[in-house]
């Protein structure tokens, strides 16, 4: 401990003692600390909340349901299907790599649930316990194609992408599709449970809590330390902010028909997995090996048992995603995790900003993402745009994600932040 | 530039004996990158690997590191036979590696690099021990780092050698194996890094530099081992004279180094020439 312990104005904190380093200590040098991290390539989740405002103005404009407590509340259903996928692409993008089968897996799961839970009888939890473990099958049997063989993984799942989607057509058979029950807890979660508002509200001052004790925990814990520590104005007005702004929200949301439980099992599958990737060993171990794989390999990290997670965690939320989707429609079809699903996912998880070249991501940007290409969808089917259309804005916006994430890696590296 | 500390001469009195390689041979298919080479490091010691190109340096630190399995041979570390089968292993006995690329992730930051395989408290990384712990390393080197905060991405050649080291460091080894220390820096940088071998040595670890400077290798070396085509080819002390290393380098008195100093005397003065 060198300086803390020294009586006097001279008293220098361990991290602080370079003089060299800007520190942003006031608020004015945090908004100029940002506003360099932007123009240096650094850009977060700006583009997403830039995104949002732009669709939203032009949606809004042109058809004032858009924004209406009730079309948001269906826009979160629908996220949260599409959402549970992304976040496992996000696992598999932070290690540098990809899968391209999460849509036929999540279809694949969709029929799955349905032959075992309808036409079999089983009960449905067992069902859908089955289609999660062959969905980490299929992401065990990915990461042992790349591991033991050197397949790379866009080949091997392209080639899961119809094989998949071949089993899917098998299981459902003749009929082409299966009608799950309305009326089950399933459907229902899927379709119309909603939080009693005063959870809803609750759960939105929870979050600005935990963020308040986290801070001040932290910041107790490297004064002690004799490190710099962020001022507890900082944090009160963080959490405040944090709290207000979902508050609002959840207000809203209220307004219509209130916050659907998918969407929090969507969101707090999110946390958890913010969680795993930034304050566990494992993810820092997924972002190592993305950023530099021979370096995780001679740090003594087990490379291979890392790809093998992120396979097996994107396959299984596929599978979850697949079996919420299945739940949404209230069948299981040949159409299930057909068409955009696949890339929608991805686009989701890319658009949020993880890194297409690994070792750069977060959990949250497969729920920003996701709000973002859900908007666009939703927006465009209340324009009655044909699918034709839809199709073809969405690949721009999925382009256009792609090279703002090729053109912030380019600038990252001539600023010195890989 | 930081002060030295002051130390004893390192060969001063005997020294524990931290590795002794004997007979070591390693093939690659038809290949022998070395044919029954010796090797001993004490601690306290800094030892010189060099040679040219192809003499099996970098194969000999590799099977040190657990990176290669050698082809036969036996290596006592701390008195004791044994196998390195991995680089965990290695590591476990005491052996740590700076390889000439560093490998270090540029995308994560300073704290994250040192401890990287190494994380306190794996289900709730423990940010702040990781952070005072890290600059408590650095501080012992003298290192000079703006922030541990940042990525490694927007460190100097220098620094990013530094926090290599330290990294090496955080295991508490007996052995430091460092693969082209000095290659790709500048001057300044060149001199804080042998500064910072100096100061590894103080703490009583045993060293291997593998360098192609012999400046370098002069300037921190205890002693200086030489290899050619895999065997061991010389062993001189930090004042062998650049005529003396060459010749065991290159295997030859006539050699194109000696070549090219006859031809630039004569040049310089063409009345030599007879």
């Amino acid at each position: 401990m060198t300086g803390n312990t020294q009586p006097g104005s001279t008293a220098r904190l361990l991290d602080r003692s370079d003089e060299r380093y800007k520190h942003a200590d006031t608020i004015g040098s945090t908004i100029r600390a940002f506003v360099d991290r932007v123009r240096s390539g650094d850009l977060g989740s700006l583009p997403v909340v830039v995104g949002l405002v732009v669709i939203c103005t032009a949606f809004q404009s042109l058809n004032p349901v858009f924004l209406a407590p009730d079309n948001l509340v269906n826009l979160l259903f629908d996220c949260s299907t599409v959402g549970v996928i992304s976040l496992g692409i996000v696992c598999v993008l932070m290690v540098g790599e990809i899968d391209l089968s999460v849509g036929s897996v999540s279809g694949f799961s969709s029929a799955l649930v349905g032959v075992l839970w309808v036409n079999q009888d089983w009960p449905v939890a067992v069902a859908i316990v089955t289609a999660l473990v062959l969905g980490a099958a299929i992401g065990a049997l990915y990461a042992f194609l790349f591991n033991r063989l050197g397949m790379p993984s866009f080949v091997s799942t392209l080639a899961g992408l119809l094989a998949w989607l071949g089993l899917q057509l098998y299981l459902l058979g003749s009929s082409g599709s299966i009608n799950l029950p309305y009326g089950s807890p399933l459907v229902n979660f899927g379709q119309m449970l909603v939080m009693p508002a005063i959870v809803s509200y609750l759960l939105a001052a929870l979050a600005g809590l935990v963020v308040f004790v986290t801070g001040y925990r932290m910041a107790a814990r490297r004064q002690a330390a004799g490190l710099s520590a962020s001022s507890l104005g900082r944090m009160l007005l963080k959490a405040v902010l944090v709290t207000v702004v979902l508050e609002f929200i959840v207000y809203y949301l209220n307004l219509g028909r209130g916050v659907p439980w998918m969407f929090g099992l969507f969101v707090s599958l999110c946390v958890v997995m913010n969680y795993a990737l930034t304050r566990t060993k494992w993810g820092r171990s997924m972002s190592a090996v993305g950023g530099n794989r021979e370096a995780a390999r001679r740090a003594g990290i087990k490379v291979r048992r890392i790809y093998a997670t992120a396979f097996m965690l994107c396959s299984t939320l596929a599978a979850a995603g697949g079996i919420l989707a299945a739940a949404r429609l209230a069948s299981s079809s040949q159409q299930a995790g057909t068409g955009d699903v696949n890339l929608n996912a991805i686009a989701a998880a890319v658009i949020g900003g993880t890194s297409l070249f690994g070792g750069r991501g977060s959990a949250y940007s497969a729920l920003l993402g996701i709000i973002v290409i859900q908007s666009i969808a939703s927006g465009l089917t209340l324009l009655d745009l044909s699918s034709s259309l839809r199709y073809m804005i969405t690949g721009a916006v999925l382009a256009i994600a792609v090279i703002v994430d090729s053109l912030a890696r380019r600038s990252r590296m001539s600023h010195g932040r890989a | 530039m930081a002060t030295i500390p002051d130390i004893e001469h390192p060969l001063d009195g005997p020294r524990e004996l931290v590795l002794s390689l004997r007979g070591m041979s390693k093939n690659f298919g038809a290949v022998s990158a070395l044919t029954d080479v010796d090797l001993d490091v004490h601690a306290g010691e800094v030892v010189a690997l060099v040679g040219d190109n192809g003499a099996g340096k970098s194969t000999l630190v590799k099977i040190l590191a657990g990176v290669h399995q050698p082809t036969s041979g036996t290596i006592a570390f701390g008195g004791e036979h044994v196998v390195l089968p991995d680089p965990a292993t290695a590591l476990g006995l005491g052996i740590a590696t700076v390889f000439q690329d560093l490998a270090l992730c540029e995308n994560l930051d300073v704290v994250a690099n040192i401890f990287l395989g190494r994380e306190l408290n794996p289900t709730r990384l423990d940010e702040v021990s990781m952070e005072v712990r890290a600059w408590t390393l650095l501080n012992e080197l003298s290192a000079r780092i703006p922030s541990v905060r940042e990525p490694v991405a927007s460190l100097s050649g220098g620094q990013r050698q530094t926090v290599a080291i330290a990294r090496s460091l955080l295991t508490e080894p007996k052995l430091i194996l460092l693969d082209e220390p000095t290659a790709a820096l500048g001057v300044a940088q060149t001199a804080e890094v042998l500064d910072l071998i100096e100061r590894v040595r103080a703490r009583g670890l045993g060293v291997i530099m593998i360098s192609h400077n012999m400046e370098d290798v002069r300037a921190v070396a205890d002693r200086i081992v030489v290899l050619r085509l895999g065997r061991n080819n010389g062993e001189f002390g930090p004042d062998a004279s650049n005529q003396d290393l060459v010749t065991a380098i290159t295997g030859a008195d006539e050699n194109s180094v000696s070549r090219r100093a006859v031809r630039r005397r004569a040049q310089q003065s063409p009345e030599v020439r007879s």
